[in-house]
């Protein structure tokens, strides 16, 4: 299925759940917080946030900035 | 002391209270040992931070900017630099918030364009008031615009940051008048945010009563940034002293310091 990830079209083998999603990024253990269809979802949720076709899916971190 | 002189209470936002005054951005740095260095050669308790899609599919072991200023030590602003529309400012702050554990104050900054980064006050005026209403400690940048900054303050902003000039022009405080104005005005916390360019600036900023001043620029940019984060701690302090002790008034004639009486000539 395929999603919006960061801006960019993304193939995903399977409906994959949020946190399956940052394993598979190598993410996992990194500070980011992540939107789907520009509402948070909440780190306590990313194990049982399943993504559905289409969804578009903000992962951000904090880098230098003023 | 009498009761009319100024007092030294700490700077305090949103009922969290900051040693300094100085509050530096993490923008512009060679690499993030020179961010860590320069930030703790300023002193600042109070940093900020953008907040950015991030790099998929890259080093794992890249570092992270939260390893070199952590959280543990600093307070972190995270700031809505980039966001044009007060929707995109309220995403960027609640994707913050996640990211930070819950930690709920941030910098809005809605702007205009991107060739001045001009504040868009009538983004910043919408942002700030659902950011408000959602429980953000929202601290604001701004114009130099005295009725605007007024109204951030009633939406109930809990510090007020107009620009001293341009983001990242260096200029220092281009409208002292209106700033002037802003400080006479506020029961918030009011910063200068954007343009300092060297620790005069600061300085004056501070002697006017200003409760802090931002700098990102004018340390990053310095040849030897590191030097002129303790530049700038030391003109912040300078600058707030002054503002305490109340400078001498300006005279139209000389007044001798040395006394005339026992002159040998007399």
């Amino acid at each position: 299925m395929h999603i919006q990830l960061n801006g960019d079209h993304r193939e995903l083998a399977s409906q994959l759940t949020i946190s399956e999603l940052i394993d598979q990024l190598a993410l996992t253990g990194r500070r980011i917080a992540v939107e789907v269809n520009e509402e948070i979802v909440p780190r306590s949720q990313h194990a049982d946030t399943r993504l559905s076709p289409g969804d578009r899916v903000e992962i951000v971190h904090a880098i230098g900035g003023g | 002391m009498s009761a009319d002189q100024r007092q030294d209470i700490p700077l305090t936002v949103a009922g969290r209270v900051f040693a300094s005054r100085l509050l530096v951005g993490t923008g512009k740095y060679r690499d993030f040992d020179e961010t860590a260095a320069a930030v703790e050669a300023s002193g600042t308790e109070l940093v900020t931070v953008a907040v950015r899609r991030t790099n998929l599919g890259q080093n794992p072991d890249e570092p992270n900017l939260l390893d070199a200023v952590p959280t543990s030590r600093y307070t972190i602003l995270p700031n809505t630099a980039g966001c044009y529309t007060a929707k995109d400012a309220v995403r960027t702050c609640k994707l913050a918030r996640e990211l930070l554990d819950g930690h709920n104050l941030v910098k809005l900054e809605v702007l205009g364009d991107d060739g001045t980064l001009y504040p868009n006050v009538v983004e910043t005026l919408k942002a700030a008031e659902t950011l408000v209403n959602d429980g953000f400690d929202v601290m604001v940048y701004t114009s130099d615009d005295p009725i605007v900054a007024k109204e951030l303050e009633r939406i109930g902003c809990c510090a007020v940051m107009p620009l001293g000039s341009l983001i990242g022009s260096g200029h220092g405080l281009l409208n002292p008048t209106s700033l002037a104005i802003i400080l006479d005005n506020a029961e918030v916390p009011i910063l200068v945010d954007a343009g300092i360019g060297t620790p005069s600036d600061a300085a004056l900023a501070m002697e006017m009563g200003c409760a802090g001043v931002l700098i990102n620029s004018a340390i990053a940019h310095a040849r030897q940034p590191v030097r002129m984060a303790h530049a700038m701690k030391l003109a912040v302090d300078a600058g707030r002293e002054a503002y305490l002790a109340e400078r001498m008034p300006r005279r139209a004639s000389a007044s001798p310091s040395s006394p005339f009486a026992g002159r040998i000539n007399a």
